[in-house]
């Protein structure tokens, strides 16, 4: 009885410590996973990471919907990307929108994708991110010489300008650290 | 002596440090040549790079306001600012080895600052002037 008892706890706690890598996968090990799904899944594909990467933060696919993605990686819509042309070869591009579509915000169990899904269900797909009426409510309380006026973060698009574990899908408040307004003068 | 003249040549040719050519590059010109381009000049290459032209939001842009105007430091993406390593294989040893990557980015970014993809002479002259550095 014991020794069971024993093992039950530590299958929790393993479940627990390994948290986010399982988290993403399978509704069972997500539903018993307690450390879990309140961050962005950190992007894990390789061709992702350095394409979209080279030239900005390589925005997670949790933070937009599918039908997002779908816009904004499509061979046309990427010979003009927001102004610059990121065309990619055909195989390239059906990786990472593979990749894209897969990760999803809406395929996600991470909280924070859960919001941007259900913010972005009804109506046209965004093509920013700033666009989502999830990631506008977190922000609106900023004022504006701290983002467009502050000349190390200018718009609210350079994530990892404050968010400092952006890289690893962090957008948790205790990890922003907006330059030039050090100890978080909020004034 | 004549032969020991020749030996000290052939070894300082060998030991310079330039980097002229690497197989990607050896590659791209045969290409570049094949589709009607002739010889290729670093010179010219130089002048182009440096050219200034009006982008899309009227702001006058070059190759060098990303790759900035040391090519062996590091530039920033006028948008973005995002990092991008040195142009300079002197510095940065990755640069010019891989034929694909090259085409790509020349493909965006002859777009991004002239509006228009680069003919092969262009590619070449400005492959031999970076490969110069």
């Amino acid at each position: 009885m014991h020794t069971k008892f024993k093992a039950a706890l530590l299958a929790v706690a393993l479940l627990m410590s390994s948290g986010s890598a399982l988290a993403d996968g399978n509704f069972w090990l997500w539903l018993v996973n307690f450390s879990r799904q309140k961050e962005v899944k950190a992007v894990d594909n390789k061709t992702y990471q350095e394409e979209c990467g080279s030239c900005h933060f390589a925005y997670q696919p949790g933070l937009l919907p599918g039908k997002s993605w779908a816009k904004l990686l499509d061979e046309k819509a990427l010979a003009d990307h927001f102004g610059e042309d990121a065309s990619l070869d055909k195989d390239t591009l059906k990786t990472i929108y593979d990749y894209a579509m897969e990760n999803a915000a809406e395929k996600s169990y991470s909280k924070r994708s859960r919001k941007i899904a259900l913010a972005t269900e009804d109506g046209d797909a965004p093509l920013r991110i700033t666009e989502v009426r999830y990631i506008k409510r977190k922000h609106h309380e900023i004022p504006e010489k701290m983002v467009k006026g502050n000349k190390d973060v200018k718009s609210l698009s350079y994530c990892n300008a404050c968010h400092t574990k952006a890289e690893e899908g962090i957008f948790d408040e205790d990890t922003v650290d907006i330059p030039n307004f050090p100890h978080r003068d909020h004034d | 002596m004549k032969f020991h003249k020749i030996l000290m040549t052939v070894c300082l040719l060998l030991a310079a440090p330039v980097a002229l050519a690497t197989p990607a590059t050896d590659e791209l010109f045969a290409r570049y040549k094949s589709e009607g381009a002739a010889g290729f000049d670093a010179e010219r290459g130089s002048k182009s790079w440096n050219k200034e032209t009006k982008g899309e939001d009227g702001e006058m842009m070059s190759c060098s306001t990303c790759h900035g105007k040391d090519l062996s430091k590091e530039g920033h993406h006028h948008k973005t600012n995002k990092l991008i390593q040195p142009m300079a294989p002197s510095a940065n040893k990755e640069r010019f080895t891989d034929a694909k990557k090259i085409e790509k980015w020349f493909k965006r970014n002859c777009n991004d600052v002239l509006a228009r993809e680069c003919t092969a002479q262009e590619k070449g002259d400005f492959l031999k002037f970076l490969l110069s550095k």
